[in-house]
């Protein structure tokens, strides 16, 4: 910098600004201040469009994959599923089904087994209603043990001499054992599950009573967060007394000196009798003495899954591998193929139709031409459905048109064209509501192509024809490549048309997306299916790309 | 998220502050969703206005019922419930119990008794479908025909859907396999009684999919409720199916040629929920309404509106004359005796659970 | 040239009349013709008619009345692109979507000419404008002149015997289409081509052609080789369109020996050339060019009539001198003088007499 020679070089011969900082700097310095302007100026709209547009789609895209419901619901269901051999066609073991037991306690209690029957009926149809009286008829197998408890020493009906076991108070607590069930009601409610609980696990009760400790802790934060009820006083739920009875099976209580130690070790003695969990559930409902729950759950317990793309395309992810769905299901697919013939279609006569009126347009007095416009925009005044609703009324079978027809004889009375509900009145409908959006760019592309061009063609000895072809048609194609685009997007995604004069030939795959999104509430299917459309649309303009080339598509 | 909640907050305690002299712990705004139209305005006749007016309640009408379910799930996502009461169809709210999204009603002890002292719960009986639901009408989806269009003989029963000699002519079905597989398979043979037992088989669906393929060029799919009405009207179907009211007002207020097959009509209800997350004001308001609204009077009073049943059994004697039509309602009930010979109840924890799969096949069928 | 002009009339307007709408005629009663090989050039003011008769010449219009013959024969049913004329126009009408070869050889395509002849052709037609580098680009990519070149060979390359252009050189700069004009002309002559030439520049139309029709109101005004048009303009329209010009407005006095008296409106007598008076008491507006106007006595004639002028204005243009007077009342009167070593430069205020010789000023119509 010291060296500053006299035509503004410095030593390594950079050029230097006038206040001796390299010009380079001052530069970027000037120009950040300049870009940092624009971005502001834009900011606006980079912000909608990221939260109107990015995240949602993001959103989208996670949404046809998220499958964390199954092991949120069933944490410890899914880990002894783990160690389950499905393909040996016997039933898990016990401890699948004592797992099942607790983990679906506590979700029936948070109201998220039905959740997850839901999920899971769309892979194996029944679950639903499994799920949903498995989780009604839950207090029954707890009733077993607690009644009998009850019974033997009337303590236990005390919700205090449960706090005065298992609250650490004073002594040591379990930090882990509180911060895990903390995370298991959190991961299951989607509740922060952070309120003061007035309790916390007594350490030595928890080594000692490992499952009632667990679901006692479960109990106390869903009762404190949940229900916002001191868990002091309250009776804890059937599931901790069972939970109980089976740790006193195994459980060393020789040791133990804490409060109401005489009620323990009494109970311990008298050695009550704990459920047999799988004859239990069995009893609910035989359809869980039957392998094809637990394989359901096994196939479909990952926190991500492809289930719902490879549903998407007709297929089913099965605890063999993935599989065709049956044939008689088989219809996305076809709705993917359907709609995208459809939309060529309905581009292919959008631009038959709409060049000859783009043309006009640019080719008649200003005058004329705006009102040509008004008429080519005219559609727009009017709401979709209306438009949609007239064409009903055109197209049906004592329609407008078939009356015409019948009246001037051309068509006999007992054989009216069949206009409508099919892929014919999709095509005419759904090509007169998009037709403005290919005149559009078509006029304004074509409106800057001066009409000289044609003239000197034809004084070089071409025909109307060959002017035309040769040197008009090229110059007019990127309003072509603009408008074809723009209806076969937007077709590709229509589905009010298609709903209402599609009968059941035409509709579209947004028609599924849109029941499954409305009615069925399989979102993550409708994630997957829009997902796939989203990329199909994006391979296309990339196909577009290559072929045509997409600075060749002007919209004026 | 959290600044929206402070800022919800915040306006919920301006606005609190505001009307504490009004009604200290109930919010005073209401949001009630339903399906809109003529059924909207019975509901605002019979509940809407008089509790208005006697609790100084403004109501904000929203027709979004035809997916409510849908919009609830993302409300509830989003933590943003803005609605308070939502009349859904039964099916509809076992799904939004099913997922959390709708509070749990103890009917006994947050809904009217009858006058006579029975319990709600013995009133509603097992119309009581669901533990969120509170139900508030029967309706069935039944058929009407064109009399001028089926010739000498009227049908009789509903196997005439599926009879096209003795019925030339296109029918309106509902581009859903509900209801229509349950006529087919009992058109096709099936005891009443077995009708689930049987569509819950491979071979049950593919029978009555195949009695459905008999008149498949003959149907004209329709996906809602007003269509067939307008298709009768029109002359382009000669029968189809709607739901009953919705034939009520085109043969009584609009005098068309039109005629109710009440054979194997569907009973359906339609009742309300009260969404889950809702502020302890909201829900407050929302249960007074519902108390309110779902009485023995109230439920009476809805049928000089439109021609559905009420839900409670001590309403039914209650039930009198249209209010602007002056004719007598109970004849036109679908729950009236003469109209109820031949009925066959929704099954709903069946299309709970099948819902998915058979839709799958019946649209593969309909794309075929 | 001039002996074949009559009987060998190549392009003829015979009472050739235009209108759009039927109610004003953009042209009114045409006649024209053109020996084979000749430069003509239409010029005018916007809206005088020329272009819309380069169109009807070119088939884009067709003329309301009238016969318009090419060689002998009558073209006005014949459509443009069977008339075998060559056309160039205002900006250039490259197509944009093909090369400069695919451009030229367009026209030979349509003539279904094979492709190795085509492409000699187009070769040579580029070598004509010394753009043969340049085959391989698209118009986008070239400059106004290349373009413009371009597009002359295009109009060349399939020989036509009758080239059309439209203002080519309207959208150049001062020195590209000082180049291109010479160009043209060049080219023209050497191809033996017929070419009508239009344009509003009047430097273009006299540096240019062989001969020059000045258009005004839907006629011809004048038709007549440049200097013809600029020493001797037949009316004052002419005279006031081609070059700078003062104009006096008077009566005329007498007419005698091949010199008519004009006394001013302001009474100062002054000698001109009768050309559209023919005697006595008739109104006149004479006309004079800045550079024939002399301030030295002694290059006039004795008895020449001189008027007091007044200097207002006094602009050194370089080569020559541009002075501005106020003369019989009017100060739009403006001499030039070159910038010689012995030439007065003028200073505003002074008063000087000016005169011509009488052939120089001429008496127009009024």
């Amino acid at each position: 910098m010291s060296d500053i020679s006299a035509d503004g070089l410095d030593a390594n011969g950079l050029v230097l600004a006038a206040d001796g900082t390299p010009l380079k700097r001052s530069l970027a310095r000037a120009m950040r201040r300049q870009k940092l302007r624009a971005l502001l100026l834009v900011a606006p709209l980079l912000i909608f469009v990221l939260l109107t547009f990015i995240v949602p789609i993001a959103s989208m895209l996670f949404r046809s994959v998220e499958n964390d419901i199954v092991s949120n619901t069933l944490p410890n269901t899914v880990q002894e599923l783990g160690r389950w051999d499905a393909s040996t066609s016997e039933l898990p073991p016990e401890p699948v089904f004592e797992a099942m037991f607790f983990d679906m306690f506590i979700a029936a209690e948070a109201k998220r087994h039905t959740r997850l029957g839901t999920r899971l009926n769309y892979e194996q149809t029944g679950i639903s209603s499994l799920f949903r009286q498995t989780g009604r008829k839950l207090d029954d197998i707890g009733k077993v043990t607690k009644k009998p408890l009850e019974a033997f020493d009337s303590a236990w009906k005390d919700g205090e001499t449960w706090y005065a076991i298992f609250n650490a108070g004073d002594a040591p607590a379990s930090k882990n054992l509180m911060k895990s069930q903390r995370g298991l009601l959190k991961r299951l409610t989607s509740d922060p599950a952070s309120g003061d609980v007035n309790f916390s696990p007594r350490a030595d009760v928890t080594k000692l009573l490992p499952k009632a400790a667990r679901e006692y802790t479960a109990w106390a934060i869903f009762t404190a967060v949940q229900d916002e009820k001191d868990p002091a006083t309250r009776d804890p739920w059937e599931s901790v007394y069972t939970a109980l009875i089976l740790d006193l099976k195994t459980a060393d209580l020789s040791g133990y000196t804490g409060p109401n130690e005489d009620l323990l070790k009494a109970a311990q003695a008298a050695d009550l009798p704990v459920p047999a969990f799988s004859e239990a559930f069995a009893d609910m409902d035989k359809d869980w003495a039957t392998p094809v729950p637990w394989k359901t759950i096994q196939t479909h317990s990952g926190l991500y899954t492809s289930g719902y793309f490879l549903n998407a395309i007709d297929a089913q992810k099965t605890d063999d591998g993935v599989a065709w769905q049956p044939e008689n299901k088989q219809i996305l697919l076809k709705l993917f193929g359907r709609t995208l013939i459809m939309s060529l279609i309905i581009t292919g006569s959008c631009i038959m139709l709409g060049y000859p009126i783009a043309w006009l347009l640019s080719n008649v007095s200003a005058r004329n031409a705006n009102l040509l416009l008004i008429l080519v925009l005219l559609p727009f005044w009017t709401s979709l459905l209306v438009r949609t609703s007239a064409w009903k009324v055109m197209l049906q079978q004592n329609g407008v048109i078939n009356e015409v027809l019948v009246w001037i004889g051309l068509v006999p009375d007992a054989e009216r064209l069949i206009l409508i509900n099919n892929q014919f009145g999709t095509i005419v409908a759904m090509t007169h509501i998009l037709l403005p959006f290919m005149i559009l760019p078509m006029y304004s592309v074509m409106s800057t192509i001066p009409p000289v061009y044609l003239r000197a063609a034809k004084s070089m000895g071409a025909t109307n024809w060959t002017a035309f072809w040769r040197v008009y048609f090229p110059q007019s194609i990127p309003g072509i490549g603009a408008g074809s685009i723009l209806v076969f997007i937007l077709s590709i995604g229509y589905y009010i048309t298609p709903e209402i004069v599609g009968g059941t030939k035409g509709v579209f795959i947004s028609n599924r997306i849109a029941y499954h999104i409305s009615s069925s509430l399989n979102w993550g299917l409708a994630a997957a299916l829009g997902t796939i459309l989203l990329v199909v649309v994006l391979a296309l303009y990339w196909a577009y790309d290559r072929i045509v080339g997409i600075d060749n598509v002007k919209l004026g | 998220m959290k600044l929206t909640k402070t800022l919800l907050a915040t306006t919920a305690l301006t606005v609190a502050a505001g009307m504490v002299n009004a009604d200290g712990h109930m919010s005073s705004e209401l949001t009630i969703v339903s399906w809109g139209g003529a059924y909207s305005a019975s509901q605002k006749g019979a509940y809407h206005d008089p509790y208005a007016e006697a609790n100084g309640v403004t109501i904000i009408n929203d027709d979004s019922s035809a997916e409510a379910v849908a919009k609830l799930r993302a409300m509830s996502e989003a933590d943003n419930v803005t609605w308070d009461v939502v009349d859904v169809v039964a099916a509809d709210a076992i799904r939004l119990c099913d997922e959390g999204l709708a509070m749990e009603i103890d009917a006994d002890t947050m809904l009217a008794d009858a006058p006579d002292g029975t319990k709600a719960s013995e009133d509603f009986g097992d119309l009581l479908v669901s533990d969120c639901f509170i139900p508030q009408i029967v309706y069935s989806t039944t058929f009407g025909y064109r009399t001028d269009l089926v010739g000498d003989t009227a049908p009789t029963t509903v196997c005439a859907v599926f009879d096209t000699d003795a019925y030339p002519g296109k029918r309106a079905l509902e581009k859903r396999p509900i209801n229509n597989m349950e006529w087919a398979l009992l058109c096709d043979g099936v005891a009443k009684g077995d009708v689930y037992d049987v569509l819950a088989t491979q071979e049950g669906q593919d029978k009555a999919l195949a009695k459905l393929d008999t008149i498949k060029d003959d149907v004209i799919w329709w996906s809602a409720g007003a269509d067939t009405p307008q298709l009768l009207a029109d002359g382009e179907v000669i029968m189809g199916s709607t739901y009953n009211g919705r034939l009520f007002a085109a043969i009584e207020e609009q005098k068309l040629p039109v005629a109710m097959l009440w054979d194997a009509q569907v009973f359906d209800l339609d009742g309300w929920i009260i969404p889950t997350g809702l502020s302890p004001e909201r829900q407050a308001r929302a249960l007074d309404y519902i108390m309110f609204a779902t009485d023995t009077q109230r439920l009476a009073d809805q049928a000089q509106y439109i021609s559905y049943g009420p839900a409670r059994k001590s309403s039914a004697p209650l039930v009198g004359k249209h209010i602007s039509l002056g004719i007598d309602m109970a004849p036109h009930m679908p729950t009236d005796p003469n109209n109820a010979k031949n009925t066959f109840l929704y099954n709903y924890e069946f299309w709970a659970d099948y819902r998915d799969d058979i839709d799958a096949k019946f649209q593969a069928w309909l794309a075929k | 040239m001039a002996d074949t002009k009559n009987n060998d009339a190549f392009v003829e307007f015979e009472r050739v009349q235009k209108s759009y709408d039927g109610v004003n005629l953009v042209v009114k009663d045409l006649n024209l013709s053109m020996p084979r090989g000749e430069f003509l050039t239409m010029l005018g003011p916007s809206g005088s008619g020329k272009t819309t008769c380069l169109m009807m010449l070119a088939g884009f219009e067709t003329a309301t009345h009238g016969d318009i013959r090419l060689g002998g024969t009558s073209i006005n049913n014949i459509p443009p692109h069977k008339r075998g004329i060559g056309m160039v126009f205002q900006n250039y009408a490259l197509f944009p979507h093909m090369t400069v070869a695919e451009n030229l050889a367009f026209p030979l395509e349509v003539r279904k000419i094979g492709k190795s002849e085509r492409e000699e052709k187009v070769m040579r037609a580029l070598g004509m404008v010394q753009m043969q580098d340049f085959a391989g680009r698209r118009p986008s990519q070239l400059s106004g002149g290349q373009q413009q070149r371009i597009a002359l060979s295009r109009a060349l390359v399939f020989e036509p015997e009758l080239v059309l252009m439209d203002e080519p050189l309207g959208a150049l700069d001062k020195q590209l289409r000082e180049t291109l004009q010479f160009e043209i002309t060049k080219l023209a002559h050497e191809l033996g081509i017929t070419t009508v030439y239009v344009t509003h520049d009047q430097t273009e139309a006299l540096t240019m052609s062989d001969r020059v029709a000045v258009f005004d109101d839907g006629r011809i005004q004048q038709l007549a080789p440049p200097d013809k048009l600029y020493e001797e303009p037949e009316n004052s329209f002419v005279a006031q369109f081609i070059g700078e010009n003062n104009t006096l407005e008077g009566v005329v006095k007498e007419i005698k020996g091949g010199v008519a008296l004009v006394q001013l409106d302001n009474g100062d007598l002054i000698d001109a050339k009768p050309i559209n008076v023919a005697q006595a008491g008739q109104r006149t507006r004479v006309s004079i060019r800045p550079e024939r106007v002399e301030m030295d006595k002694s290059r006039l004639q004795p008895d020449a009539h001189t008027l007091k002028a007044e200097v207002l204005e006094f602009i050194y243009m370089g080569d020559i001198f541009r002075t501005r007077l106020r003369v019989a009342g009017k100060d739009d009167f403006v001499i030039k003088t070159r910038n010689a070593p012995d030439q007065v430069r003028l200073t505003p205020g002074q008063i000087i007499d000016i005169g011509w010789l009488a052939e120089d000023c001429r008496a127009l119509d009024a």
